[in-house]
């Protein structure tokens, strides 16, 4: 159980993140505003309970790594980064996909420290993932390894090798999360390509699978502490979530995966964020 | 003249570096035998990633394990390689210049049964077309040795071109081996050959034949496709009636290109012997295939001669 004042603490950062990405977007900008919302509680917990890691040394030997799969959701991690302290926030927080900003389309390792992997074409971060986990267990670093996917990327295939891979060489040191948030860019993921149950899927490859309220920063917390427990085999978090939560215009709404904001729809979002996060 | 496969001295190759460094690893996709990654899988067990016959994964989880500092070689043939997994190359180690080495096994038409699938005709293109790749394409056993510890001291993807069937020694003994620099395998006044990869057994043999018509002929090698230092190729092409470039892949995105691309502005008319633009087939040996396609030593004796006809 997380103690009242870490929860609070996580909620507002969850907060902050998604306040950062709509400053970063601003105005007349498109940004995957939607598929970035949805994992606010999920990178709040991740960069300031659950993993080690120091911002001041990005490159620290025993860290846990995330890796965002979901790379078109780069606004949240650039969130999560400036939050942490990686590198300044006002300076480039309106620098996103400006001509040789460090603050890319797609998280890229070489211009941006805390980016632990390239991403950007859809269903290959599983596999980054699994590589280094099996790398750093190689290494004997005691370090996990974290790995955010879209419930719409679910149809690449590359996913579903990545998994067996992961299963087979039984590395309990990786933990894939999987950003239920029941929309792709074009619709209903239920409609447009069907996923059917994942947690049985996942199950059936081989991974413990958790299902926890993605915005429920107790739950996830409580899902990352469990999967520490887990020997033998890499686990999953599936994490229920709402495509663009906290932005009232934009939540549930799959016509936010990639938007730019109207100046009202900018003041909206921001002050939306000012009534002291979601609860 | 010793003989050698590509193949098995690659193998021994990867137990050679893998006994020295212990950050190599080696992966595989269920082509262990063939690759001849089994012999790595021998002696270093735990640092052989059998995936499966997943070539994708094993391509980024390559690029995972090279984010931990290890120097990931995957295995699988070139056609899989280049192609099946070429996304993963582009985006996953590529964009991020990570450090894996993709063997790209039984390249060309060395694989002359299986036929168009198995055949990488498009494989050099595909590979040169990636910003931050070197590109190896040896011409014998004992330069694949040269290559693959080349390869592995590189920061960054390389691809390597090995053929699937043995071929005699010609790199010469005691010439120095340096990425980007091609390597004069015969001296010669009338006519420059260019070629890479296993076809220099080819052009040596029509260099000879045209030394019989009075026609006298260079053969130079090119190591690395990628990088090809040009002022290197502009001297050696000095002096001479014209250049004959050969190559055992397409002529789209091919060193004939490439090397048409250095000469632009020069009168010198440069031939080209490659795959036209065509997919493989099966036949019944790889020699067979190389004189379907104008890849052999008589192909590659008539770009010589029309060079000499129309000087």
């Amino acid at each position: 159980m997380l103690e009242e004042k870490m929860r609070q603490e996580l909620n507002e950062r969850a907060r902050a993140i998604r306040e950062n990405v709509v400053r970063m977007i601003g105005v007349g900008k498109a940004g995957h505003i939607g598929g970035s919302c949805s994992m606010a509680e999920i990178t709040a917990v991740l960069y300031f309970y659950k993993m080690r890691h120091d911002p001041k040394n990005p490159r620290m030997r025993d860290r846990d790594r995330f890796i965002l799969s979901k790379g078109h959701a780069a606004l949240v991690q650039y969130a999560a980064l400036m939050e942490c302290g990686y590198f300044d926030k006002e300076s480039s927080i309106r620098t996103l996909k400006c001509l040789g900003s460090s603050l890319q389309g797609h998280p890229d390792m070489r211009k941006l420290p805390g980016i632990e992997a390239n991403t950007g074409s859809l269903g290959q971060g599983v596999s980054l993932a699994s590589g280094m986990a099996a790398g750093l267990r190689l290494n004997g670093i005691d370090a996990k390894v974290y790995v955010a996917v879209g419930d719409g990327e679910l149809a690449e295939g590359q996913i579903w090798e990545a998994l067996l891979s992961a299963a087979k060489f039984r590395l309990d040191n990786l933990r894939v999360i999987i950003d239920r948030n029941g929309l792709q860019a074009t619709g209903r993921t239920e409609e447009r390509f069907p996923i059917g149950s994942i947690e049985e899927k996942l199950r059936a490859f081989g991974l413990e699978t958790i299902t926890a309220d993605g915005h429920d920063v107790g739950a996830l917390a409580a899902a990352f502490d469990r999967a520490d427990e887990i020997k033998g085999k890499p686990t999953a978090i599936v994490a229920d979530t709402v495509k663009g939560k906290g932005i009232p215009f934009a939540e549930g709404e799959a016509g936010y995966h990639n938007k730019a904001l109207t100046q009202e729809q900018y003041e909206e979002a921001l002050s939306a964020l000012k009534k002291g996060g979601i609860a | 003249m010793n003989i050698h496969n590509q193949r098995s001295e690659y193998g021994k190759a990867l137990v050679e570096l893998g006994e020295e460094n212990p950050d190599i690893v080696v992966l595989e996709a269920d082509l262990g035998r063939s690759t001849m990654s089994c012999m790595f899988e021998e002696r270093f067990p735990g640092r052989y990633f059998e995936m499966g016959i997943a070539e994708q994964n094993m391509t980024s989880f390559a690029g995972g394990l090279a984010l931990t500092g290890k120097i990931a070689f995957t295995n699988t043939f070139a056609v899989f390689a280049a192609g099946r997994a070429y996304d993963q190359i582009r985006q996953s180690i590529a964009t991020a210049e990570l450090n894996v080495k993709i063997a790209g096994s039984s390249s060309g038409l060395s694989d002359f049964g299986d036929g168009a699938t198995h055949q990488a005709v498009d494989d050099v293109a595909l590979m040169s077309a990636v910003p931050n790749m070197t590109v190896f394409t040896p011409c014998d056993g004992p330069e694949v040795r040269m290559a693959v510890r080349a390869a592995a001291a590189v920061e960054g993807p390389c691809y390597i071109r090995l053929s699937r069937n043995d071929v005699a020694d010609v790199f010469p003994a005691g010439a120095q081996y340096r990425i980007g620099e091609p390597v004069v395998l015969r001296e010669g006044e009338d006519v420059a050959v260019f070629t890479h990869g296993i076809l220099a057994q080819e052009a040596l043999k029509a260099a000879l034949e045209a030394g019989r018509e009075g026609i006298s002929v260079s053969v130079i090698h090119v190591p690395t496709v990628k990088p090809l230092n040009e002022n290197a190729v502009k001297a050696l092409v000095s002096g001479k009636k014209g250049v004959v470039v050969c190559e055992e892949c397409s002529i789209r995105g091919g060193l004939g290109m490439l090397v048409s691309y250095i000469l632009r502005g020069s009168a010198l008319p440069v031939e080209c012997v490659a795959v036209m633009d065509v997919f493989g087939q099966s036949a019944g040996s790889h020699e067979e295939l190389l004189a379907c396609y104008g890849l052999d030593s008589a192909g590659i004796l008539k770009k010589i001669m029309k060079i000499m006809q129309e000087a």
